[in-house]
């Protein structure tokens, strides 16, 4: 009774979608690049230093320049310069992909946290940015044209990271690339080529993400700031049975689990943080556990190519 | 073709293997300097003081020792699961996991002090196998790859344990619990602490000498017994291993208990020793170790006794960046050095590797 009451008045409240998808915004950017480097094969764990160096060099961005746009660009950068390592590392030098992400998170855990408090860059959140009509729907419009204006910039890399990997030769390539590398490769594709080109994506999609995090939610860097979006993203991709579509509908719904934790006690409920912290995790090792004999992953997924090893 | 690989030339591959090391390792520490110097700092004054803070200055070489226990157990235990190819990347959850066992042992277990020592030490490897063993069950259970959840079983135990530090029936000192809200476990009593050796006025507790001790049973039990062999032969390769009778899902399963449960032992004997948080659990209690013991794992690449050297380094990094406070750097600048040193040592194995089967595809080229 008091549990479909809580539901109810949480569903009926306009602030509950608006922080959804607010926290769930960041785990898109992510996930979307995420999904493409996991279609071409890579489990690419590095996505946490992706998005931490990406919020980083957006906070850097904005303190130099007062600038949105170039926070959101250079985070961009940022997180293309970690895939950078990790696609060289793991998919030229063919070094472990799980020991060179591991590795970058801890190295640019450092790196960031050593430059913040040796440069302490300030930083705000972006002014917000509110479509006429559409943001008046009642209950969602705010929460999905109303949020800080870079929220929008997920209305145009959705259908981009669509139509790149499903109406494209380049997606075609990444995504047999993914299924089997032996057969690519005998057709002429570079294998790792496509697969560090699919990292790079990865790379500046969550780069953004970080910028995002930043300059559209947090607002002050901090190390701590990224929490293990970047491991939720990972495995909203996996939740999400690796389709585009899924991913999306996972990030939403770990991003509203994530958001409950605020706005629950705003409604008056209390509730254990700690099980809804851990909930978007459990939530994955139960449903990994339950499906994973019917969703298929890419075939040669985290298994690395190397031209007559099988 | 194998006969015609003479003496000279494994002289060659040793020289270019020490070359390809020694560059990588200078790479990484010219970049680490390179950043120093960016934030207008001294590079030599950093050095200076992570050596003096590590162990030139009296008293300090005891702390690194306490630094690398934790740091080593950590690591032989990921040792053992990487040798039947599993790979676990959690253990800095089932350091926290064994910790809060082993924390919960000693709050709530009566006797004589040193059955209380023992009982610790050994709940803190049954909550590190516990924690691992679930991912090691999902493994073979319902083919759930291990990677994933031993990573997110991380925040789930950091999650956990931070409820069980905020409740006076799991974790949380009754006395902490009345006044302010501070979240720690009940302290360890002096008489079920692990006792402490002070020599020339470094001060460090007898679990060096137990992680020695294990180290060694480790290294006898890889190199030597059916036990590591069995494992290695499941690792190697999984069809020899079921023509042998040696079942993959058991071999897997153990090595996945055992690597959690030296990553808990971790955790216990940094709460029995007081080195960390003064003998109580308090959120946050592993504070990286355990990520960072995974990376001395990495270094020392199934290699048990590399273990030891790769820990005091790592640890001397971590000690060392008390003393960096004066040189005006961030202690964090330690963080960086390790994280590049670990990169740029990935690289010589990984070049050796193509190297050789570039070499190996020549060969096979000339002879058709």
């Amino acid at each position: 009774m008091g549990f479909l009451e809580a539901i109810w008045d949480v569903m009926s409240t306009e602030s509950a979608y608006t922080a959804a998808t607010r926290f769930a915004a960041v785990l898109v950017f992510a996930a979307v690049g995420e999904w493409v480097a996991e279609r071409s094969g890579t489990l690419n764990i590095s996505v946490e230093a992706m998005i931490l160096a990406g919020a980083f060099a957006g906070a850097m961005g904005y303190d130099w320049t007062e600038n949105v746009m170039v926070g959101i660009l250079l985070g961009m950068g940022a997180g293309l310069i970690v895939s950078f390592v990790q696609a060289q590392m793991s998919h030229r030098l063919t070094a472990d992909q799980f020991v060179v992400g591991l590795t970058l998170n801890i190295l640019f855990l450092g790196v960031t946290s050593f430059l913040y408090a040796q440069w302490k860059p300030s930083s705000r959140v972006a002014s917000k940015l509110e479509i006429p009509l559409l943001s008046d729907i009642p209950l969602i419009g705010k929460a999905l044209f109303g949020q800080a204006w870079p929220f929008l910039l997920l209305y145009l890399l959705i259908p981009f990271a669509w139509w790149l990997v499903y109406r494209t030769r380049w997606g075609l390539e990444v995504r047999a690339v993914g299924e089997n590398p032996q057969a690519a490769d005998v057709s002429g594709i570079d294998v790792n080529k496509r697969r560090r080109e699919s990292i790079y994506f990865a790379g500046i999609c969550s780069g953004m993400g970080g910028a995002y995090l930043l300059l559209g939610q947090v607002g002050r860097f901090d190390d701590g700031i990224v929490a293990g979006r970047g491991f939720i993203a990972l495995v909203a991709v996996i939740f999400g049975g690796w389709t585009l579509r899924g991913t999306i509908f996972g990030c939403l719904l770990f991003g509203s689990v994530l958001s409950f934790r605020l706005t629950l006690p705003g409604l008056g409920y209390e509730l254990n943080t700690e099980l809804m912290s851990s909930l978007p995790f459990l939530v994955t090792i139960v449903a990994m556990a339950a499906f994973a004999h019917k969703v298929r992953p890419p075939g040669s997924l985290a298994r690395p190519f190397v031209r007559g090893l099988k | 073709m194998s006969l015609k690989l003479s003496s000279s030339s494994s002289v060659k591959r040793k020289g270019e293997i020490l070359f390809l090391y020694a560059f990588s390792v200078l790479v990484a520490l010219v970049l680490s300097a390179l950043i120093v110097e960016a934030v207008g700092a001294n590079w030599s004054d950093v050095s200076n003081a992570l050596l003096d803070g590590s162990f030139r200055k009296p008293g300090r070489w005891g702390r690194t020792l306490g630094s690398a226990v934790p740091l080593a157990m950590v690591a032989v235990g990921t040792i053992i699961s990487t040798k039947v190819g599993l790979i676990n990347i959690g253990q800095e959850g089932q350091m926290l996991v064994g910790a809060a066992f082993a924390a919960y042992m000693g709050a709530h277990t009566p006797g004589p002090g040193p059955l209380v020592i023992f009982i610790v030490i050994i709940s803190g490897f049954v909550g590190g196998a516990f924690w691992s063993g679930l991912a090691g069950a999902l493994r073979y259970w319902r083919n759930v790859p291990e990677v994933l959840t031993t990573l997110l079983l991380v925040t789930v135990a950091a999650n956990f344990v931070g409820y069980g530090l905020k409740n006076t029936w799991l974790l949380l000192d009754p006395d902490a619990a009345v006044g302010n809200r501070t979240q720690v476990s009940q302290q360890l009593d002096p008489d079920s602490r692990l006792p402490r050796i002070d020599i020339f006025g470094n001060n460090f507790s007898i679990s060096v000498i137990i992680s020695l001790l294990l180290i060694a049973l480790t290294f006898w039990l890889l190199s030597q017994t059916i036990v590591g062999f069995r494992l290695d032969v499941v690792g190697q390769n999984q069809k020899v291993g079921r023509r042998f009778g040696i079942s993959e899902v058991r071999q897997g399963f153990a090595a996945m208990c055992a690597s959690g449960g030296f990553a808990g032992l971790a955790g216990a004997l940094m709460l029995a020793s007081g080195d960390f948080a003064k003998f109580r659990l308090v959120p946050g209690f592993t504070v990286n170790l355990g990520w960072t013991g995974l990376l001395v794992a990495l270094v020392a690449r199934e290699k048990v006794l590399a273990v030891i050297p790769v820990a005091l380094i790592f640890a001397g990094l971590r000690t060392g960046s008390s003393f960096l406070a004066a040189t005006g750097v961030e202690r964090r600048v330690t963080d960086v050095v390790q994280g590049l040193l670990v990169l740029a040592l990935l690289v010589p194995p990984a070049v050796l590797f193509i190297r050789d089967r570039r070499r190996k595809l020549a060969q096979v080229e000339s002879r058709t």
